[in-house]
């Protein structure tokens, strides 16, 4: 039996509404169907204030607030700093990957991915399912 | 852009002359500083009237909003043909639950498959959000330059804004050095560089 909670929330944050749909449909392939989505950090940062989440799936380069800029908050605020944080995006290069380990995210998927690749990066951040 | 041969020869001559006749009253360093100063002014000049025949206000007032228009539309008509894409794939979806398990199977397989291949649209988005302000950083320089050059190569009656901290106007983040978007094939690190640089599984 699985000990994660197939039934918990997930914020996913993308300013592509297309790529909202796209991880949406993966994850409730994978079993995932509490959804929620934000449009970029700062509109993600309310939600997370106002509901509790298990996980958090967002993309980094976004108005007005940026995906990394959303993990700082959230490792700098009681309530969230221990929430697990993925983040999904293009940005590809090493500092990118090294300012986003420095702030505390748990996990970091590089577009495009695939369904496979997500999936084994939410065992790794959540545990098997 | 350089000085045509004869006249710099012309100048070269005149500076010759000009020092013969100076009898003493400007020494030859003088002199051949004035013929500097004076074919750096005719280059000038030159340049002015050459960069004022490309109509440079046009570059500002037509031809790069229309290519950052072009830009906006591929990217709305990508965006609402990714969203009919993956809306008959939800249908798709839905459909797959009312079959026998193996064709369902398939179905979802192929779904999953559509559904990777259409982030595409936010990776090409990105792309070309990058040429446009890239567009608008050169349409900020030819605004400047306009405005350096004087009267005669603004359009007519136009004001243009000054140039803002960031190219398409946006207000900076503190992290603005690390949002380049997608990287082009060869600069790019893969999801095994990443899993490797952050010790992921």
């Amino acid at each position: 039996m699985s000990a994660v909670d197939m039934n918990m929330p997930i914020l996913i944050v993308d300013d592509y509404k297309t790529m909202l749909r796209i991880i949406r449909n993966l994850l409730k392939q994978l079993g995932f169907n509490n959804v929620d989505e934000a449009a970029d950090g700062s509109a993600a940062l309310q939600k997370l204030r106002d509901k509790s989440y298990g996980l958090v799936i967002s993309d980094w380069n976004m108005e007005p607030m940026s995906g990394l800029q959303l993990l700082k908050e959230c490792r700098t605020d009681n309530q969230l700093q221990a929430l697990p944080f993925i983040m999904i995006t293009a940005e590809s290069k090493s500092e990118n990957v090294v300012a986003a380990k420095q702030a505390g995210v748990n996990n970091y998927i590089v577009k495009p991915f695939n369904a496979a690749t997500l999936k084994s990066k939410l065992t790794a951040v959540l545990g098997a399912f | 852009m350089s000085m045509p041969a004869g006249k710099e020869a012309a100048v070269d001559n005149a500076t010759v002359v000009n020092m013969e006749t100076a009898e003493g009253d400007l020494s030859a360093v003088n002199m051949r500083l004035f013929a500097e100063v004076e074919a750096v002014a005719e280059f000038i000049t030159n340049a002015k009237a050459e960069i004022a025949s490309l109509r440079a206000d046009e570059i500002t007032s037509e031809h790069l909003p229309t290519a950052t228009d072009e830009l906006a539309a591929i990217v709305g008509a990508t965006e609402a043909a990714t969203n009919t894409i993956l809306g008959s794939m939800e249908e798709l979806e839905a459909l797959a639950e009312t079959v026998d398990q193996e064709v369902s199977d398939k179905i979802n397989n192929s779904v999953t498959q559509v559904y990777e291949a259409c982030s595409f649209q936010d990776i090409t988005g990105q792309r070309i959000g990058t040429v446009v302000n890239a567009l608008q950083h050169v349409e900020n320089k030819v605004t400047a330059l306009l405005a350096a050059f004087g009267e005669e190569f603004k359009a007519a009656g136009v004001e243009r804004p000054a140039t803002p901290k960031r190219a398409d106007g946006k207000a900076e983040r503190p992290d603005e050095d690390l949002c380049n978007g997608p990287q082009l094939p060869g600069n790019e690190i893969s999801q095994d560089d990443i899993d490797a640089l952050m010790g992921f599984d």
